[in-house]
């Protein structure tokens, strides 16, 4: 969007300007988080445009300890009486959270940065023209109507350009700016009693990542639009997936959301320290399970990775908003649970020496708390084909249709777009309605197979919800197709 | 920067300290600054949103505040139409250089698209009914009172050996919307939540009401209840999985049902993708349902108008067990040849309408009295992660949660793990036997709405879980 521009140097003058006043006013430790958001969302239906929408947001964050205790104040008014008022605002709120505290709060130590980075990307999303990157959706959408039996297709483009300015009462002074670019496609089909969908490449939005409009073109909508508009009109007349244990492989698309659920959120040590209890749950990771419980079976290898080096995920980037430099963690070793997500005071108040890097937030108006980064399968050392043609009776499960797991994180059941029955090691026949669930360690224990690089993906997950108020999140999840032993299949259509 | 004439530019620090929302005279100005300026640049056609917010949050877990937060943001937004194009553009910058810059961002994005021939001229000045949910009692709530309330709810957990986890949230919100047909409508509420989670090892369970006046919310009821809750749910028995007859606390049932609604969308049936597509006037539901969308009903929130300033209108969705009526918005309404009912989204977008104020007809019941007439059945206080598994038989999955008692010979007996539920929602409202009053509950899953408690048979668990 083309406004008003606010000077670097404007931006930095305002963090200290805030960080002085709450100094002033009591607060013994403070962070702010200036930040500019800009995005662009395209959306078609049946042909027409959908939603076409731009907008930007810049405001400020304020988080001080006073007391002892946390405040958090944030304001859109960019102005040094604005930023003042704000970080007055929540050094007061800190002291009246000491109105009801058991302890003060002590970070565990990290040193001052001062740097500059920006997300890697070759096509700024925002630089190419809507007309062309309509015309892209229309004609996807264009291709799947082609199909007999579609009865709705819907396509979508996200693209965000996010600038933070953090500066801390430690001495850090770090600006990052992240471009994050989302795609996907959908055909749905009514027939009957029965409504069945497929996308590409994932559900719920398709793929994201933090990449420029190059994520967009290496995807290939244009094949995919068809195939996957056959899959959807064919899905009716297809077997419903049987009730049964068996053999389960997981595409890299769900395996990303199963990694997600029932790895990634119980690890999060706000929610095992019980400070997540009411709304998003605990974790039955209890502390007493680091570095012994046998979470997998040996060959599953599970990181928590926000550095570049993993990838350009939805939880990439340089610093978190607490001002910890990107980090990776195992969280699972040979089969073996070995980490948390952690920030500064929940790593002091289980003693390790330094956060993970982890404290991430949504907007300038949102306090930072424990996310996923990108929390990532290793991959195995399988190929494909050979997995398929190792697997004598199994079903394949591809793409996200439902998800759901307990507040603890230990009973979950998930359903996909499309299945298909492997027999005698081949792709035999398609399946509707597929299901499976679990208890998170017996399902993450029976995996004896998964794929190698070549078929691995960095998947982005643009909708992870926690805190209150609630945060939206990016996260990443590195996966490539898997396979699962004595799995229970089918509940989610049981009539049992 | 530059200030728009009656913008922020009048506010003072006191005022911005006390979170006093804009005044009516300053909202307007906004919204004619945006006109004028847009008429300036030659648009045929302009329609503002100006959303004001100005919410705190007092966040508690292991009997202290962890976490306690405020936060005040303006935003506008802009929706221009030229040629048949339209698009929006958004900011929160109400400088008049933003301001025209956002107005350009929404033309050039329209300029970008095909000229849409369905696409509707602007609505023209509305008359609308006046709802007043702005209770200064909760606008003035400080965070002392917040912290003064969360600390006796916390001690309470103290003394019982419980540990206390929640929310005490209180706020203020104003909306806006003016177009350049003349149209002008505003709204203004407040509104407060209290939540607690009250644990004891290896049991939990929860308590949480919604309110415009704070008044009428009791955060230490609400602790006793949950913390007694949590007390018998300490010792539980593992149950098979299989059809039971469960009583629906208000908050599991809101949040269940809440899943059904945009189903009841003119536009969701049009797209052939709500489970009412070839149900509609049909005996879906048991003759005991009955559920209208209301606004203006005592117990709802929310602005009269819709997206585009139409007024809202009273729906009756399901009469004794049959939908009878969708929600339109103008774009739908034509296609449908109905009148709009004022429940559109903000244009453009692609999903239409929805209701969003829901008042169920409840019954006579209550929870005593539907745990004296069972025999066996389960008592569940509320559902979670709950997700759609089947779009057309509305087959839903999730999980109790934070209390899960077992009901014997008309009393509850202990306390049952947790159970994973696939339910087909329409199945559950053809087997509801007694209903309390309506009361306005609110969860977590969906929005708040007027639902009853609910005896419901037959209602199907699939699994079990570990605690």
């Amino acid at each position: 969007m083309a406004s008003v521009s606010f000077s670097t140097e404007l931006m930095w003058d305002l963090c200290t300007y805030a960080l002085e006043t709450a100094k002033l006013r009591g607060a013994s430790y403070g962070d702010v988080r200036l930040m500019h958001l800009r995005q662009r969302d395209l959306t078609t239906k049946n042909g027409q445009v959908g939603t076409l929408a731009q907008g930007e947001s810049i405001g400020i964050g304020v988080r001080v300890l006073a007391n002892g205790t946390w405040g958090f104040a944030s304001t859109d008014r960019l102005t040094r009486e604005g930023v003042a008022a704000c970080a007055a605002q929540a050094v007061s709120i800190a002291k009246a959270s000491a109105l009801a505290k058991r302890s003060n709060v002590v970070l565990a130590p990290e040193n001052a940065y001062v740097d500059s980075w920006q997300s890697p990307f070759r096509k700024d999303p925002f630089e190419i023209p809507v007309e062309t990157q309509l015309a892209l959706l229309l004609a996807a959408d264009g291709e799947m109507r082609k199909v007999k039996g579609v009865t709705l297709t819907e396509t979508s483009m996200q693209f965000r350009k996010i600038d933070s300015w953090f500066a801390s009462s430690i001495g850090s002074r770090i600006h990052q700016r992240k471009v994050i670019s989302g795609c996907g496609i959908g055909a749905t089909s009514f027939q009957g009693d029965e409504i069945q969908k497929r996308s590409y490449p994932n559900s719920f939005g398709g793929q994201h990542a933090l990449e420029g409009y190059e994520l967009v073109e290496s995807l290939d909508l244009m094949k995919h639009a068809p195939v996957i508009a056959d899959e959807a009109a064919a899905l009716h007349a297809a077997e419903q997936c049987p009730e049964k244990f068996g053999t389960l492989i997981l595409a890299g698309n769900q395996l990303g959301l199963q990694i997600h659920e029932s790895i990634g959120h119980p690890i999060e040590l706000d929610r095992v320290l019980g400070q997540e209890a009411n709304f998003a749950g605990t974790s039955f990771l209890t502390l007493d399970q680091l570095n012994k419980l046998k979470y997998a079976s040996s060959i599953v290898n599970v990181v928590a990775d926000a550095r570049l080096d993993h990838g350009r995920g939805l939880g990439t980037f340089a610093y978190d908003d607490e001002g910890v430099p990107a980090q990776c963690t195992d969280i699972i070793k040979d089969g073996t649970f070995r980490g948390y997500l952690s920030n500064r005071e929940t790593a002091r108040l289980i003693g390790l020496e330094r956060s993970s890097g982890t404290m991430r937030t949504e907007s300038w108006n949102r306090l930072p708390i424990i996310r996923m980064t990108n929390v990532s399968l290793v991959p195995g050392t399988w190929d494909y084909d050979d997995l398929l043609a190792d697997t004598a009776d199994g079903i394949l499960m591809d793409t996200n249709r439902s998800w759901s797991i307990d507040d603890r994180r230990y009973q979950f059941q998930f359903s996909t777009e499309i299945g298909w029955e492997i027999n005698g090691g081949k792709k035999v026949r398609m399946l509707k309605n597929p299901s499976y669930s679990g208890i998170t360690t017996e399902f993450w224990n029976s995996c004896d197979a998964i794929c190698k690089f070549d078929y691995w993906t960095l998947w982005g997950t643009p909708n992870c919800g926690k805190g209150q108020p609630m945060q939206t999140m990016g996260t990443g999840h590195g996966a490539a197709p898997a396979r699962f032993r004595k799995v229970r299949i089918g509940t989610a259509f049981s009539k049992q | 920067m530059t200030i728009a004439p009656g913008a922020r530019g009048k506010i003072g620090r006191k005022k911005a300290e006390h979170a006093e929302l804009l005044a009516p005279r300053e909202l307007r100005g906004i919204i004619e600054t945006v006109l004028r300026l847009a008429k300036s640049t030659g648009v045929a056609e302009t329609e503002v949103h100006v959303d004001e917010v100005a919410d705190a949050l007092t966040r508690f877990a292991n009997n202290a505040i962890h976490q306690n937060v405020f936060e005040r943001v303006v935003t506008v937004s802009i929706r221009t139409v030229n040629g048949g194009r339209t698009a929006r553009a958004t900011t929160n910058r109400l400088d008049e250089d933003s301001l025209l810059a956002t107005i350009e961002a929404s033309l050039s994005l329209a300029h970008s698209e095909p000229r849409d021939p369905r696409l509707l001229p602007m609505p023209g000045k509305q008359r609308y009914r006046p709802v007043n949910r702005f209770v200064q009692a909760t606008a003035a709530l400080t965070p002392e009172d917040r912290a003064r309330a969360v600390r006796l709810a916390c001690d309470l957990a103290a003394k019982k050996g419980q540990v206390a986890a929640g929310i005490f949230s209180s706020g203020q919100s104003q909306t806006a919307v003016g177009n350049s047909r003349g149209l002008f409508a505003t709204y203004c509420e407040t509104h407060s939540q209290f939540s607690i989670t009250m644990q004891e090892d290896p049991a939990a369970s929860w308590a949480k009401a919604d309110f415009a006046d704070v008044r009428e919310i009791h955060p230490q009821k609400l602790a006793e209840r949950a913390s007694e809750k949590a007390h018998l749910a300490v010792k539980t028995q593992e149950l098979a999985p299989g059809r039971y007859t469960v009583i629906l606390e208000p908050a599991a049932v809101l949040d269940l049902v809440g899943f059904l609604f945009y189903d009841f969308a003119a536009t969701a049936v049009q797209d052939k993708r709500s489970c009412l597509n070839n149900r509609m006037g049909k005996q879906l539901f048991g003759k005991n349902i009955s559920i209208r969308d209301d606004v203006f009903h005592p117990l709802q929130k929310g602005a009269p108008f819709d997206g585009e300033g139409m007024p809202r209108q009273k729906v009756l969705l399901v009469d004794c067990g049959v939908p009878k009526n969708l929600v339109y918005s103008r774009a739908s309404a034509k296609t449908a040849r109905r009148k709009p009912t004022g429940h559109g989204f903000a244009l453009p977008n692609e999903y239409g309408e929805a209701p969003m104020n829901l008042v169920f007809s409840g019954g006579d019941s209550s929870v005593e009295k539907m745990l004296a007439s069972t025999d066996r059945g389960l008592l569940v206080t509320r559902l979670w992660y709950i997700r759609e598994v089947d779009p057309y038989e509305k087959v839903m999955t999730g999980m109790t949660r934070d209390g899960l008692f077992l009901v014997e010979n008309g009393t509850v007996t202990g306390a049952v793990k947790n159970f994973r539920f696939n339910q087909s929602l329409i199945e559950m409202l053809k087997k509801v036997e007694l209903m309390s009053p309506a009361v306005r509950a609110t969860g977590e899953e969906s929005f708040e709405m007027v639902v009853p408690a609910m005896m419901v048979r037959d209602f199907h668990f699939s699994e079990v879980t570990k605690f």
